[in-house]
This record gives C-alpha cells, sequence and structure tokens, in this order.
C-alpha cells in the first residue's frame, strides 16, 4: 500500500507517493536528486547524507515516508556553480575535492555543525565530519579548508 | 634547475571540483537512462566447485526477469579482467561464467530484470547443483604435491610467452640473478634473513563498480562505466562478447575512486550482452559487500628477504623471495610480484642482486591492480630489513639509507632485468631528491628526540621510524597516451584525450599543461577525456603515468599547434614566423609594432583565407619510468597494555619532479598515506575455514575516518625531470607504500619490539609484545 507525504524538499513542498519500505535516498534520486550518492547503502559510509529539519540523517537507513511534514535539503539547494555556498567554495578552491563521490555529503555535515557553531574548533570539525567517509583525500584538504572557512567567519 | 612558469606549478582549482561540490549529475548512477533493466548476480556459495547441472527455468518465468545469463548460453572466451596492455601479462584464465566455480564470490547466473527487487528474487529462484571441490585456501598448499588444480580447463592459457604452470597451481614466475647472493651473505660482516608478510585488503572506493549499457540508435552499444582503462574495456568486451570493436562505444564519466580496483572488466561484459538481447539499457552496481568479495583486492604477498653489508655500512647483498597469492584468478598475478622486486630492489646500491617471484592460484578472493601494485607489499619487508641492519651495525637507520640510497646518474641492472612479462628497459636516474626528502622530512618529525627503545617505559611508549621509497612513472616502451587539440574562434582549445581521471584531477593537470604550452589560461582550455569515440588512445589511469606519458602527449601537441598558430598569425602580419612571439594568447612582433589575440587568429584561419581548422594529435611513448623518491616518517604510540597503536604524526617529503599542481599533488599525497596508515593498522579479510570472508561490510572491515586521522603534513621537494612534461614525474602511487613500514620502524623504537607481518592491530601488536 503506497502512503501519500507532504514534506519541503529544496523549499518546495511536495506531495508524493512512496511505497512503505522505499528509502530515503532512492526518494531523493527518483526525484532527480542525484547528490545525494549510496556509496554503501548500509549506513557506514555517510555519502547518501541529507538534511531534515537541518540535522543530518543517512538517507539509506531512513524510509522515505519518515519525512512526512519536514524540511529536507540536499546540496542542490545550498549552491550552485555560479554561486556557490561558502562551504563549496572552500572545498573547491582547497583542492579537498578530489573524485568528490564523498563531497556532497561533506559539504551537507559542515552546514549542519557551521550552522549551529560557526567557530568549530579542529577537534570539533573532525568529530561532526566522522561519519562521512572519504577515501581520496586522507581528509587534511578538507578539514584544512572547513577550518580556513570557520577562521574567516570569526573575522567577518 | 628553475624555469618560471604561468599556469604549471600553480595550484589552480580543480576544473570539475565547484561542480562536483554542487552534486551535479556527473557519476553513472546518475546518467542511467530511464527504463533501465537492473542485474542481479548469483554468486558462488563454495570455494571450489563444478556446477554439475543449473536450472533457470522457474526465475526465467518470474515476473520482470527478461534473460538469465549463465555458461550455457554465453559465449566461452578464454580472456583476463586486467586492463593491461595487449597481449598482456596476464593468463587468459576467465570466462564469462563457467562450468566451474573457484572462490567464493564467483560467477554463477546473472538475472535481468525490470527491477533490482525482481531480480534479486529471481537468483534465489535457480537451481544449481554442484559437485564440491577440495579448496586451496593456503598458498602454501597451492604447488604442494597432489593439490587440486583450481585452473584444469584446456582453453586457460598466457598469451604472451612467460612461464604459466596452471597443473601446479602456478599463475607466474619471474626472477633475476646479479652476482650471488649466497656468497654475499656468506661473507658479509652483518646479514639478515626474515620473512615478511602482507595481508589481503580492498580499495573501497567509496563509488562501488557500477556500469550500464545501452543500445544505441545506429545499433551499436554504449557502454558507461566507472572505470580506469575505456580503451581496454571496448577491446576486451568486442573480445569476450565475440564482436567488433567498432560494436563498441565505451564513455568513463566522473568515477567515485578507482586506485587501482577499476583497472579490471568486471561488470561490462554482463550489461553490454544484456542490452544486445534484451534490446533495452541494462544497470548493475556492486553492493558494499560484492565490492569487497567479488571485486578485486590486493595481493598478499610473503616476503624472504636477505640483506648483506660491511661493518662500515655499505650494503653487498639484497636478495628477495615472494610468494604472490592472486587468488582464483591470475589478474596482475605476474606484473604484481615483479614490481614487488623491480620498484623496490633498485632504490640501495648493491653488487649482488637477487629476486624470485611466484604467483599461485588459490581458491580465495582475487588479487588485482593496487595503488602502490607489489612495492606496498615488499617495501615492508625492504625498508624493515634495512631498519634492522642500520640496527644491527649500529648506525642511524637514516644515515644507513643516505650512504647506499641510489642517486641521479646511476642505475641499477634491476631496470633492464625485470620488466612486465618481457626484459625491462635500461634507465639512468635523472632526477633523484631522495636526500633532501630523507633530511627534510626528519627535521619535520623531530627524528634526533626519537630515542632508543630500551630506555621507553611506562605503559604508553611513543616511537618515530621512517621509510624511503621509490616507485615508477609509466610502462617504459609498453604504454601509450594521445591527446588532440583543436582551436576555436574565441581563442579557447577543445583538449581531447583518451587519459581518464579517477577524480586524481588529471584532467586539470593536463590541461595545465596544454596551458601552459599554449600560453594561455586554464579556462580557455577545454578538457574531454575517456569517450573511445571521440578522444584519442590511450591506455588508462594506472602505473603511475598519466601526468609523465599522457602529459607528454598533451604537450607536444600544444607544441604542434602552437606552430599553427604561429604560422597563421606570420601571414595575417605579413611577416616571417621567427619575427614573432607569443605570450598571454596573443601573437606579437618581437619589435611591438603589432600583434593578433589567439581569437583574431583562430577567426581568421576559419572565415578568412587558406582557411584550415588549426588543430593537431600528438602520441606518447616513454622510453624511461623514471622513479619518484620519497622519504616517510610516523610518530606512533602504542599502548603496551592493549597493543593499540596510534598515529601522532606523519610527514611525507616527496620528488615528484614538477609538481604540475601542487595542492593536487599533496592530496594524492595525503589521500595514499591516509589509506596505506588505515591498511597498516586496521583493514583486513577474515575468512572462515570454507574461504569465506566474514566482514563484507564498512561496518566490520575499518576504514579511517576523519577522527582516526593523525596530521599528515607533505612536503614537495621539487626536482626536475628532464623527459617529463616540464619537469614533471608522477606522485599517484609512491605514498601508500610508506605508512606500513614507517610505522612498523616506529612500533620498534617505541617497544623493541619487530613485526613481520601486517596488519598492525592491537592484538598481533599485543602477542608480538608478549612473546617480546
Ligand atoms: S550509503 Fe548511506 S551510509 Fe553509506
Ligand atoms: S573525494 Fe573521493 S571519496 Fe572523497
Amino acid at each position: 500500500m503506497n502512503r501519500t507525504i507532504s514534506c519541503t524538499i529544496n523549499g518546495t513542498e511536495r506531495t508524493l507517493e512512496v511505497e512503505p519500505s522505499e528509502k530515503l535516498s532512492s526518494l531523493m534520486r527518483r526525484l532527480g536528486l542525484k547528490s545525494v550518492k549510496v556509496g554503501c547503502n548500509e549506513g557506514c559510509c555517510g555519502t547518501c547524507t541529507v538534511l531534515v529539519d537541518g540535522r543530518t540523517v543517512y538517507s539509506c537507513l531512513a524510509y522515505a515516508a519518515s519525512v512526512d511534514g519536514r524540511n529536507v535539503r540536499t546540496v542542490e539547494h545550498l549552491g550552485s556553480i555560479d554561486r556557490p555556498n561558502p562551504i563549496q567554495q572552500a572545498l573547491a578552491d582547497e583542492g579537498a575535492v578530489q573524485c568528490g563521490f564523498c563531497i556532497p555529503a561533506m559539504v551537507l555535515s559542515a552546514e549542519e555543525l557551521l550552522e549551529k557553531n560557526p567557530r568549530p574548533t579542529a577537534d570539533e570539525m573532525r568529530k561532526h565530519l566522522d561519519g562521512n567517509l572519504c577515501r581520496c583525500t586522507g581528509y587534511e584538504k578538507i578539514e584544512s579548508a572547513l577550518m580556513k572557512l570557520a577562521g574567516k567567519e570569526e573575522d567577518v | 634547475m628553475k624555469r618560471k612558469h604561468q599556469v604549471v606549478g600553480h595550484s589552480v582549482r580543480k576544473i570539475d571540483a565547484l561542480s562536483l561540490a554542487c552534486g551535479k549529475p556527473m557519476f553513472v548512477p546518475d546518467l542511467v537512462p530511464p527504463g533501465a533493466l537492473h542485474v542481479k548476480m548469483l554468486w558462488s556459495p563454495h570455494a571450489h566447485a563444478r556446477i554439475t547441472s543449473i536450472d533457470t527455468s522457474v526465475a526465467e518465468a518470474m515476473p520482470g526477469v527478461k534473460l538469465v545469463l549463465h555458461h550455457g548460453n554465453v559465449p566461452r572466451v578464454a580472456h583476463t579482467t586486467a586492463g593491461q596492455g595487449f597481449p598482456e601479462p596476464s593468463p587468459y584464465d576467465t570466462f564469462m561464467f563457467d562450468h566451474k566455480v573457484r572462490f567464493v564470490g564467483d560467477r554463477v547466473a546473472a538475472v535481468i530484470a525490470e527491477t533490482p527487487e525482481q531480480a534479486a528474487a529471481a537468483v534465489g529462484a535457480i537451481k544449481v547443483e554442484y559437485d564440491i571441490l577440495e579448496a586451496v585456501l593456503d598458498p602454501h598448499d597451492a604447488d604442494r604435491e597432489g593439490a587440486p588444480v583450481i585452473h584444469d580447463q584446456p582453453e586457460t592459457h598466457v598469451p604472451i610467452p612467460v612461464p604459466y604452470e596452471p597443473e601446479k597451481n602456478v599463475a607466474a614466475r619471474v626472477g633475476m640473478d646479479i652476482g650471488s647472493i649466497d656468497d654475499a651473505m656468506a661473507a658479509a660482516d652483518v646479514s639478515l634473513d626474515h620473512t615478511y608478510a602482507t595481508h589481503y585488503a580492498q580499495h573501497v572506493p567509496m563509488e562501488p563498480h557500477v556500469a550500464f549499457a545501452e543500445p544505441a540508435n545506429d545499433g551499436r552499444i554504449t557502454i558507461v562505466t566507472s572505470t580506469q582503462v575505456p580503451f581496454h574495456v571496448r577491446r576486451i568486451i568486442a573480445q569476450t562478447l565475440e564482436i567488433p570493436v567498432r560494436q563498441l562505444r565505451v564513455i568513463k564519466p566522473r568515477i567515485g575512486g578507482g586506485f587501482g580496483v577499476k583497472q579490471e572488466i568486471l561488470l561490462e561484459d554482463v550489461v553490454a550482452l544484456g542490452a544486445i538481447r534484451t534490446g533495452r539499457p541494462v544497470y548493475w552496481k556492486y553492493t558494499r559487500a560484492e565490492e569487497f568479495i567479488s571485486a578485486r583486492t590486493r595481493h598478499p604477498i610473503e616476503t624472504r628477504l636477505r640483506m648483506a653489508a660491511t661493518k662500515d655500512g655499505v650494503v653487498t647483498g639484497i636478495g628477495m623471495d615472494c610468494l604472490s597469492n592472486t587468488g582464483a584468478y591470475g589478474s596482475h598475478a605476474l606484473t604484481v610480484v615483479c614490481n614487488a622486486g623491480s620498484k623496490m630492489l633498485p632504490l640501495y646500491r648493491s653488487p649482488n642482486i637477487h629476486f624470485t617471484g611466484t604467483a599461485v592460484y588459490t581458491n580465495l578472493p582475487v588479487g588485482g591492480a593496487y595503488r602502490g601494485y607489489g612495492a606496498t607489499q615488499s617495501s615492508l619487508a625492504v625498508e624493515c630489513m634495512v631498519d634492522e641492519l642500520a640496527e644491527k651495525l649500529g648506525m642511524d637507520p637514516l644515515q644507513f639509507r643516505l650512504k647506499n640510497h641510489i642517486r641521479s646518474g646511476e642505475t641499477s641492472p634491476v631496470f633492464r632485468a625485470l620488466g612486465e612479462g618481457k626484459a625491462g628497459v635500461e634507465q639512468s636516474i635523472g632526477s633523484c631528491k631522495l636526500e633532501q626528502c630523507i633530511k627534510l622530512g626528519a627535521k619535520e618529525i623531530g627524528w634526533r628526540r626519537r630515542g632508543r627503545p630500551e630506555n621507553k617505559k611506562g605503559r604508553y611508549r611513543t616511537g618515530i621510524g621512517m621509510a624511503a621509497l621509490m616507485q615508477g612513472s609509466s610502462i617504459p616502451e609498453i604504454d601509450m597516451g594521445a591527446a588532440s587539440i583543436k582551436m576555436n574562434e574565441d581563442g579557447s582549445f577543445n583538449l581531447l584525450m583518451g587519459a581518464t581521471d579517477l577524480g586524481t584531477g588529471s584532467d586539470t593537470v593536463l590541461g595545465q599543461i596544454a596551458a601552459e604550452a599554449l600560453s594561455t589560461t586554464i579556462d580557455k582550455i577545454l578538457v574531454y577525456s575517456s569517450d573511445t569515440d571521440m578522444t584519442p588512445f590511450d591506455v588508462g589511469a594506472y602505473a603511475s603515468s598519466t601526468t609523465y606519458l599522457s602529459g607528454s602527449a598533451v604537450r607536444n601537441c600544444a607544441e604542434k599547434v602552437r606552430k599553427q598558430i604561429l604560422k597563421v598569425a606570420a601571414s595575417m602580419l605579413d611577416c616571417k614566423v621567427g619575427e614573432l612571439a607569443i605570450a598571454d594568447a596573443m601573437v606579437a612582433k618581437k619589435d611591438g609594432t603589432a600583434s593578433v589575440s589567439f581569437a583574431d587568429v583562430a577567426t581568421h584561419s576559419m572565415y578568412a583565407s587558406d582557411q584550415h581548422q588549426i588543430g593537431d594529435m600528438s602520441s606518447h611513448i616513454t622510453h624511461k619510468s623514471p622513479p619518484p623518491f620519497s622519504a616517510h616518517f610516523a610518530e606512533v604510540e602504542v599502548d603496551t597494555w592493549t597493543g593499540a597503536v596510534k598515529v601522532l604524526n606523519y610527514v611525507a617529503a616527496v620528488d615528484c619532479g614538477t609538481a604540475i599542481n601542487p595542492k593536487l599533488a599533496e592530496g594524492q599525497t595525503e589521500g595514499g598515506v591516509l589509506n596505506g596508515i588505515s591498511f597498516a593498522l586496521t583493514e583486513d579479510y577474515r575468512f572462515n575455514s570454507r574461504g569465506v570472508m566474514q566482514n563484507a561490510s564498512l561496518m566490520h572491515y575499518k576504514i579511517f575516518s576523519m577522527r582516526d586521522k593523525p596530521p599528515i603534513k607533505t612536503i614537495l621537494v621539487p626536482s626536475y625531470e628532464k623527459t617529463g612534461p616540464f619537469g614533471a614525474k608522477s606522485v599517484s602511487e609512491i605514498c601508500i607504500n610508506g605508512p606500513i613500514p614507517a610505522i612498523a620502524n616506529a612500533i620498534y623504537n617505541a617497544t623493541g619490539v619487530r613485526l613481520y607481518r601486517s596488519p598492525f592491530t592491537a592484538e598481533t601488536v599485543w602477542r608480538a609484545l608478549a612473546e617480546g
């Protein structure tokens, strides 16, 4: 039995039909939000991260139906190539984007942290991004990009 | 040699970085056409068995099922899944489907259905009867008398004349001798003889293997795949499906990491045949568990190493005997074990050198190309033994390395003796800044404060260890890369090349080389790569070749185009080419009286007079494989109560020639180092007694996260390699080889206990400490 849910996705209110077993990652990708990757489908890699009411959620674990009445955001909403969000810009400028498969999720996790705490310590940053695996970068440039960004916000 | 460059040597932003950070649909799963069918594979539950019967009738009748493929209904063509130069140095021992299964996770049958769920349900309905055979689960048992023969089918063969004895489960053999290691050992003032071993590991690209194939309107098939080797995919799929190469177009879009595992053709045959037979697009993506079990792994290698030296610390002999476990198929079997010798043995001068490499079949997961490619495995042996030998001589291991390592202008007989499936290519070392790497790295980590193990007390002990490394850049006189450039009327250029960017940034680096050679900016270079219909050939991304090899093709091509630009400009300005100079996308008379822009030149060549397309194509092969050099330093803390090892600091000083893009070169190093650290400390395959991997999940196979990461400091030590584009060598592979030996040596420095087998988990370290 399909279920009808209403939610806000990237700023637009939507009414959607979902199967009870459908995962949120599948719904997102079905809607064309291809920034939501599925690296493991078992809640371990974080590449499927989305923001639900401002909090990061592994969309491969969450059911699509669970976002009924909620606000879901992905990086498609955060910035565009012409007007990137500062996190996207910082990662790109610092050379922190290698294959890029982990990066949209990384951006969302960083967004969640910086929204709450614009000046995190390196330790807070590392703890917060712990659920987002990256195999290419060794995290070094991701960390330095985000710490520079946090430092910059401090100056403002 | 210092040269001034406008684009090369600058950390320009990776050209696809913002698109990727904005989540644009650029990966294979993002591009799947609507209405694609889905694949699910039935994998072998047995390590070694013959399929006596297979009944797919129930499965075929199930809802949504379009096709079931198995050994009874596909072409039977012996081939290798290894994407290497042709004819390959790997045995042709693989069939699309076979009536025998050789490891848990081998293919049995594929279901292609409307939905993944329908395909999975049908897989469960396939009835297979097996005649279970004795399995070889230990490489030491592989060539024993009476061992079961894993490849007993008559079609199996090697396409080039290399030693191959499948009846003994020997997939490859290689060796060389210079002088006599036995005499050197007998005459040595000090010598050591130990056996080291490295373990199974997987590449774990964040994106598992994924591909789709689609029937094109002209009756051909387009394969879009996450691969490092699009041209090898085209050739090998044409071979296995017995169709002409021209029937296929292979495209690599952005891919989510490779590290060697995508140098393997694992999915494309199924999706392509599926598309041919159903007339529909067919899509297949490995699950994470399938990536662990059925993709490729790092060959575990056991290395017996002998080293001899005089009492004043001069190496007189080095002997290496490697036993590599290639698993059920011989993919990269010969070349990986050969590289264990060829990449590490030349590092130290020695009058006596001995090497043998044997790769054996077992009924375990299959080895393949993995960043470092054999050198990762043998660096544990060589660099730990050098440390121990120095200690025995009462020398600082750092000084011992400085005294013995190969230098500019020197050569090694190993270069000529060991090639990839044939003799190697003689070369002398051009650029080598290993000494500076060692000195700068030592200073950065604080080598002087490392102390001696016997003076360290208490539960937590810290130690510092190092490793020296070398790799290569391309496979000389085998690999080829090509590029073409055409000019547009606004003065921009299309750079088309077969080179394959895995996320490494090679599109950017090669774009920078083109921009530099054409005296323009990177935004004027429109890079398009890895599409077998549109771009010229390239062997693909492996063997640390892209910057050095494909980069030279790009540079040569850009220089030809530059000459064409000058010629057109000379006719426009009515002067001789020699009177002109190019700078900043302008051609000007040297006397400063007149100039034309690139846009003027291109527009003129298209519309005004003597119309022609400004553009050219170049190919490049190399006659050298200049090694990058590196010195790695690890500082660790060992909890002597639990055996837990924590890396506190890591320094990698690397001589990669000119770093075309320093930030990307650092990023390569940092990524490789962390992968190496995690390989050294936590990653491992655990098998049960039937050869079944017990931890095929990121829950139980631990790769390092951001919180686990120690600070990693990269020091780029510039050198200038005359044969490389703008002085460049390579950087991608060397960095993964350091952590295993550097950490082992640091653990020794902390505790006084030497480790000979990886990984260094808390349990193995605790046991070694307990045994003293
Ligand atoms: S895909 Fe969801 S955590 Fe990996
Ligand atoms: S950039 Fe490739 S996984 Fe992070």
